[in-house]
């Protein structure tokens, strides 16, 4: 078994050219309830689940945002962050083979940094990990006060495709969706811990599920990219996690969507037939000017600076 | 038992040195403490619960110092079983400070729920301490004096109190002295030595003794709580310096038990802007 080094480089210089196609596949997003603090616990339930993802013919199950630690953690990060060395990492590592798995947790550098982690397992390789760049340091969240951001946002390849992993928060930045999608990624999968709130007038959805709904499916559509929202439930000190995960197409259409607060597999078909379709009716990627985009930022930039 | 019996004896100085303050600096912060909370709500006056022990002592002789002895209400609030050379000591220490007192026994509040009940050495105790929280906030009302807290940073962490107790107050100075840095103060304010030298207790019922209900000695606990929580050491560096891994697990496992006894009730969050979530103001905000 390889361990591939964490700060995830590209394996060779043409790792754009040689940008895998989207191979047909049954995706899964395990929507659990993981037990704040307890690692063990939590690998115990990521196995069950991958079990299951096994049953249904899934060949990657995603998992929500620091699934093997539980999100209002304080000062717990420190006492439940882990290399990708460690049993519990191993532990996922070695069920890959079956699914390919893509899991969270709090990623302790060997510079001693502490960063929210989400991880692509594939036959035993870790084979990217992506640390959430946008830390939550405002309303009723307290990231930056205990973790460290990542510094870079890249597509890889995967013997499913091109994917990309952005964690929560990265997604309230359309940026960084420009970056994935701009990397190539045919699917971008967003783990979250997106608590309940905004019970309001006669709204009978919670204010922050409406809103990660209309982002989810408004980029894929206008990104053109197959997308997930791998939301998690359960509570944690009188927050509430409603779950309400998604599988969306590159039309945007929901192709599988999870109850609220129940935890649960759910699955959806992904096909390349389909995104060629929706690249051919939407050209949106064929179209995207990069090059402007990157000469005005650069101005920007320079405007800023001065 | 002795858990650090293993340890090297330059590891454990380093901890005492550590634990030992300065007791002039540490007095002045909380002198100056008390004087700036009680008189920012508008208040002038301090009540304390005083009990005779060491912690109670050391809040009251406080409290005098940074208020004025005729601005402080010591209450005693002897149960009928409660120890008549701790109710000693703490008249003694009245006299001493020149504090105003009040004697209130709590027997017949008490009695008339326990007597309805079988109630346990614990609940029974709970019930006193609940019963002085009773009379010590009404007498806040009409002394028009702030509750000035008396638990100490070794007990909060061990959750060795009674929630809306003991643990009740509106200012606490002591919350991060650990016991063995309470003796050190209250030593240096040369407290009366029957105060200093009794054996800590909760004296909820007779004999009881802290040390022997929770297992440990405070000196041990309070060196292996400083490792823990103030220098962040994990449980595996802990062991292996030699302190022993059972004294190590229990005290660990009993500081996460008691977390909820710290905090205030968790609130269920249905809004966008929830109480202690969004709705962040500091305390002062209120004054």
């Amino acid at each position: 078994m390889r361990l591939v080094e964490i700060e995830f480089r590209p394996k060779k210089r043409s790792d754009w050219q040689v940008k895998a196609r989207l191979r047909d596949v049954r995706i899964g997003i395990a929507q659990i309830n993981p037990v704040l603090g307890d690692i063990e616990a939590n690998v115990d339930k990521h196995l069950e689940f991958i079990r299951r993802a096994v049953d249904d013919k899934c060949g990657l199950v995603v998992f929500p945002e620091l699934s093997l630690t539980g999100y209002v953690l304080e000062d717990l990060s420190y006492d439940v962050a882990v290399d990708i060395k460690s049993s519990a990492i191993n532990r996922l590592r070695e069920c890959s083979g079956d699914v390919s798995i893509i899991a969270g947790f709090i990623h302790h550098t060997s510079d001693h940094q502490f960063k929210i982690a989400s991880a692509y397992f594939e036959d035993g390789e870790i084979v990217h990990v992506h640390h959430k760049v946008y830390l939550v340091t405002y309303g009723l969240f307290d990231e930056g006060r205990f973790c460290a951001p990542g510094d870079r946002i890249r597509a890889f390849n995967t013997k499913f495709g091109r994917q990309a992993v952005l964690i929560c928060e990265d997604l309230w930045h359309p940026s960084s969706m420009v970056i994935a999608a701009g990397d190539g990624a045919d699917i971008i999968h967003a783990p979250a811990a997106s608590p309940g709130r905004g019970v309001s007038g006669s709204s009978q959805q919670l204010g922050s599920s409406r809103t990660w709904h209309d982002l989810t499916r408004t980029y894929s559509q206008m990104f053109v990219n197959y997308g997930t929202f791998a939301n998690r439930v359960g509570y944690e000190d009188g927050i509430n996690y409603y779950g309400l995960s998604q599988i969306v197409g590159p039309d945007g259409a929901i192709l599988a969507e999870a109850p609220a607060d129940e935890e649960c597999l759910i699955a959806a078909d992904l096909t390349d037939g389909a995104l060629r379709r929706a690249r051919i009716s939407t050209p949106l990627r064929r179209d995207e000017k990069l090059e402007l985009t990157i000469e005005e930022l650069r101005r920007i930039k320079t405007e800023r600076s001065q | 038992m002795n858990p650090f019996s293993s340890a090297q004896s330059g590891f454990i100085d380093r901890i005492d040195d550590n634990l030992c303050l300065d007791a002039k600096l540490a007095i002045g912060v909380l002198e100056g403490f008390i004087r700036n909370e009680v008189n920012k709500v508008g208040f002038s006056k301090a009540v304390v619960a005083l009990s005779g022990g060491i912690d109670s002592a050391l809040s009251l002789a406080v409290a005098a110092r940074a208020m004025g002895p005729g601005n402080v209400l010591a209450l005693l609030m002897p149960y009928r079983t409660s120890s008549p050379a701790s109710r000693n000591d703490a008249e003694e220490l009245v006299e001493k400070l020149g504090v105003q007192s009040k004697i209130i026994d709590v027997s017949d509040m008490v009695d008339a729920y326990v007597n309805e009940y079988e109630l346990s050495n614990i609940r029974k105790g709970n019930v006193m301490a609940r019963a002085r929280m009773i009379a010590l906030y009404d007498h806040s009302e009409e002394f028009t004096g702030l509750v000035v807290g008396t638990s100490n940073k070794t007990e909060l962490l061990l959750g060795y109190g009674t929630i809306y107790g003991d643990m009740a107050s509106a200012i606490n100075p002591l919350g991060d002295l650990y016991k063995t840095q309470v003796r050190q103060i209250s030593e240096a304010m040369e407290l009366p030595e029957s105060i200093l030298n009794k054996a800590p207790s909760a004296d909820l019922w007779e004999g009881q003794q802290d040390e022997d209900e929770i297992g440990f000695t405070y000196r041990d606990i309070d060196r292996l709580l400083y490792l823990l929580i103030d220098e962040r050491w994990s449980a595996s560096e802990i062991t292996s310096s030699g302190i022993e891994l059972q004294f190590v697990d229990q005290l660990i496992s009993r500081v996460r038990r008691n977390q909820f006894k710290r905090r205030p009730p968790i609130i269920a969050k249905i809004s966008e802007r929830t109480i202690e979530r969004e709705f962040r103001y500091p305390r002062d905000w209120g004054v």
